[in-house]
């Protein structure tokens, strides 16, 4: 098989798009956390994100979030064509800051969770999900 | 509104005054991303529910805000603390304006 010159700057291009794109969509991610956050830092603990390692079906992962004494949080999977997932929003009549959903994932990713805290303070968790076949309909 | 849509949800019949509840919310939905093709090729509009609450006696439980990376039929488990006897009042927001809601009562044991 052979490539025309125009066919082979198409292909260069088409792979450059493809190496800027990752960065692109984990910027939208850090955009959101930004917005929720208001720029304040982020701490390791203090929640909790519970997902499964290997998801065969992208299309319903289940996840759970936990985060004692937090009014929000906040899922994110960075990998995702729009990364917002859910924000949970606890009110007083809730007995524990957690929630279980399933969640939709497009590919092998990391899926974030940022809460806030009683104190105002913002932490945030992380977890690797690999996903066999996406859940965005390709 | 979106057809089929059927809420079920799942809270003990009974409960101590201030204990912990547990409550699973499932609702029939097909969450249309807006990702999705059909077989012209052309995208399928975005269709979901973006806000679900759940409220008990007036009080707020949880609130939350759904993106279109929430799946199909969207399933939420959370924990409740239930003062007293009462009503929990379950609501969904569909992006078409339409809004879906079931009440479940709750007695003291």
């Amino acid at each position: 098989m052979e490539f025309s010159r125009r066919e082979t700057l198409a292909m260069g291009l088409g792979a450059a798009v493809l190496t800027v794109l990752p960065f692109r969509v984990n910027a939208a991610a850090e955009d959101m956390i930004a917005e929720f956050t208001g720029g304040a830092d982020l701490s390791d603990s203090g929640v909790e994100l519970t997902a499964p390692e290997i998801a065969e079906n992208g299309n319903t992962v289940p996840i759970s979030v936990s985060a004692p004494g937090a009014t929000a949080i906040m899922v994110l999977a960075t990998g995702n064509p729009t990364p917002g997932v859910a924000t949970f929003n606890f009110g007083p009549g809730a007995a524990s800051q957690s929630a279980s959903t399933r969640i939709r994932l497009a590919g092998t990713q990391d899926v974030v969770a940022v809460a806030k805290l009683a104190d105002g303070s913002f932490a945030k968790a992380s977890a690797a999900v690999k996903v066999t076949i996406g859940g965005c309909g390709g | 509104m979106a057809s089929g849509v059927k809420p079920r949800v799942k809270v003990p019949k009974k409960a101590a005054a201030g204990e912990a509840v547990t409550i699973k919310t499932l609702i029939s939905h097909k969450m249309e991303s807006g990702q999705r093709k059909d077989k012209e090729g052309n995208a399928i509009p975005r269709s979901i529910i973006n806000r679900f609450t759940c409220e008990f006696n007036g009080t707020m439980v949880i609130d939350v805000t759904m993106e279109p990376a929430i799946s199909t039929n969207p399933y939420m488990e959370f924990e409740a603390t239930v003062p007293e006897a009462g009503d929990f009042k379950f609501t969904w927001y569909d992006d078409d304006g339409s809004v879906y809601d079931t009440s479940k009562s709750i007695k003291m044991a």
